[in-house]
């Protein structure tokens, strides 16, 4: 995937030089993204929430610029309410991906989004599709983005594997974003994921002091010392407004 | 007929004419911007929202006293970075609409509404318009705080701030601020937060502006805090009368005084 190419972004315009991913799973999909959104070196906002609800089982994963992704996001929002409203049912999912890459590939000069689309419909199941810079769609089992996802693409190729239930794919976002937002300056704060399926959509919470750690490198100049086990993080589930 | 043909559509000789200009090492006049600190505070029952008072044209402080806490609606109050000329403009808009959008409504005005209405014209113009804004009020779905940014960006969240200023401001906040505080605990974090923006930044200045908005009242406090007072100077600096001695005076006489003298007669008009 491209990376983004912050030289077209406008001067001062506020970014999200974002870690995001969303991963199918049997019966559903995990999304997940970090919380830091940037002007320049300075942390606009620390808890961004760049999980946005498209419609009641369609989400996006938005990185790029934050004025226009929260527009184009804003617009296919209405244009799925028309959709279910004149139908009578819910959008499927591709039909959401597509607005989003029609708006994204004819406005591709003007606009700098990379957007992932997921969530289950009852055509399909459940699905997740990639947007990336120039307005592409590709459906894939698992798709990462923003700047941190260049960092862990060996880690997701060599992990990832097919039939995973939802605790499993739930670790593999928390730890895929967790070494994304370790070694990406532009990505950290806190995790934010979604559970989507045909139930319902469950917001699930990593406290910043409570990521999954790795190797954090001390070892080598630290005294060696009995095994310590580091504790085991926990995932809270956030109340919805 | 017209001498000059004129050909349809828009005319960009003007640009060139600037282009050339800016080529000749005449820059571009400078706007007036409100190199700020604005903040804003969600508290146990509502939302308090501060301003500095300084607005700045480059290096000079062009009025040590402006508002930067504009009205949207009565329940609804916005603060302005940036240009001054956009800020202030895009408020009384939106202001506008608003009115408008309650009227043919018939209900209260919420905030999302503003905060759609802005975020959607300052996306328009793709951050040409240089206003900065936090934006607060109390409506029927509860407190509501916003930062909008000038390229239409928006975020929701419990205490934020703006403008040059933000940094010394966000610092105390991001120390002091806790959840559910009481009114008068909320009003002096505000305080404290613009007044780290006048005294650390040196684009902010002079006063604080406080508003508190509630499900019930809207109380504006402005100039809630006066830290820049201009005091009485300690010596006088101005020469005493009769320092500079003169050798001679002449009085002149500055009044124009005319006569008229009437020629022939009859002729005049007649006044009485």
């Amino acid at each position: 995937m491209e990376r983004i190419d912050y030289q077209q972004l406008k001067a001062g315009e506020v970014n999200l030089g974002t870690s995001i991913m969303a991963v199918q799973f049997s019966n559903g999909v995990v999304i997940g993204a970090d919380s830091r959104t940037t002007t320049g070196s300075y942390i606009a906002n620390r808890v961004t929430d760049k999980l946005t609800h498209v419609h009641d089982r369609v989400y996006c994963c938005r990185s790029g610029s934050a004025a226009d992704t929260q527009a184009v996001a804003d617009m296919v929002t209405y244009y799925m309410q028309l959709y279910s409203q004149s139908t009578g049912t819910p959008p499927p999912v591709h039909t959401a991906a597509s607005v989003f890459q029609k708006i994204c590939y004819e406005n591709k000069d003007q606009l700098s989004a990379g957007i992932i689309v997921a969530g289950w419909d009852k055509e399909v199941g459940p699905s997740v599709y990639n947007i990336p810079l120039g307005g592409g769609l590709f459906r894939q089992p698992w798709a990462i983005g923003g700047s941190g996802s260049t960092y862990v693409y060996g880690y997701c190729d060599a992990t990832y594997q097919e039939g995973w239930g939802r605790d499993e794919t739930v670790n593999f976002v928390k730890n895929t974003l967790a070494l994304a937002m370790s070694r990406d300056g532009s990505s950290g704060g806190v995790i934010r994921m979604c559970v989507i399926t045909e139930e319902g959509v469950e917001r699930l919470f990593v406290p910043g002091n409570e990521l999954p750690k790795f190797w954090q490198g001390t070892e080598v100049l630290a005294a060696p010392k009995g095994k310590a086990v580091p504790p085991e993080p926990q995932v809270v589930p956030m109340a919805v407004e | 007929m017209a001498s000059v043909f004129s050909p349809p559509g828009f005319d960009f000789s003007n640009q060139l004419r600037n282009n050339f200009i800016a080529e000749k090492g005449l820059p571009l006049p400078k706007a007036t911007s409100t190199g700020t600190t604005i903040v804003g505070c969600l508290f146990e029952d509502g939302i308090v929202l501060g301003a500095d008072t300084r607005a700045t044209e480059g290096p000079i402080v062009a009025d040590k006293n402006c508002e930067k806490i504009h009205y949207i609606t009565e329940n609804i109050r916005c603060c302005g970075a940036g240009t001054a000329a956009d800020t202030e403009f895009t408020t009384a808009l939106i202001s506008s609409n608003m009115e408008m959008h309650s009227l043919s409504t018939g209900r209260k005005p919420r905030v999302v509404t503003a905060m759609t209405m802005l975020k959607q014209m300052l996306f328009r113009y793709q951050g040409q318009v240089g206003a900065a804004l936090v934006l607060g009020g109390v409506d029927a779905t509860g407190p509501h705080l916003f930062t909008i940014h000038p390229h239409g960006s928006t975020d929701k969240l419990p205490y934020v701030t703006m403008g040059s200023g933000s940094l010394a401001a966000m610092a105390v906040f991001e120390s002091g601020w806790k959840a559910n505080m009481s009114r008068e605990a909320a009003l002096q974090l505000v305080k404290d937060a613009i007044s780290a923006g006048i005294f650390n930044d040196l684009g902010s200045g002079s006063n604080v502006d406080a508003c508190i908005i509630t499900a019930s009242h809207t109380e504006m406090l402005r100039n809630v805090e006066m830290p820049n007072v201009r005091v009485q100077k300690e010596r006088q600096y101005g020469f005493r009368r009769g320092t500079t001695a003169w050798k001679s005076e002449e009085i002149r006489n500055l009044i124009v005084s005319e006569e008229v003298t009437m020629l022939g007669g009859g002729d005049e008009m007649d006044t009485t």
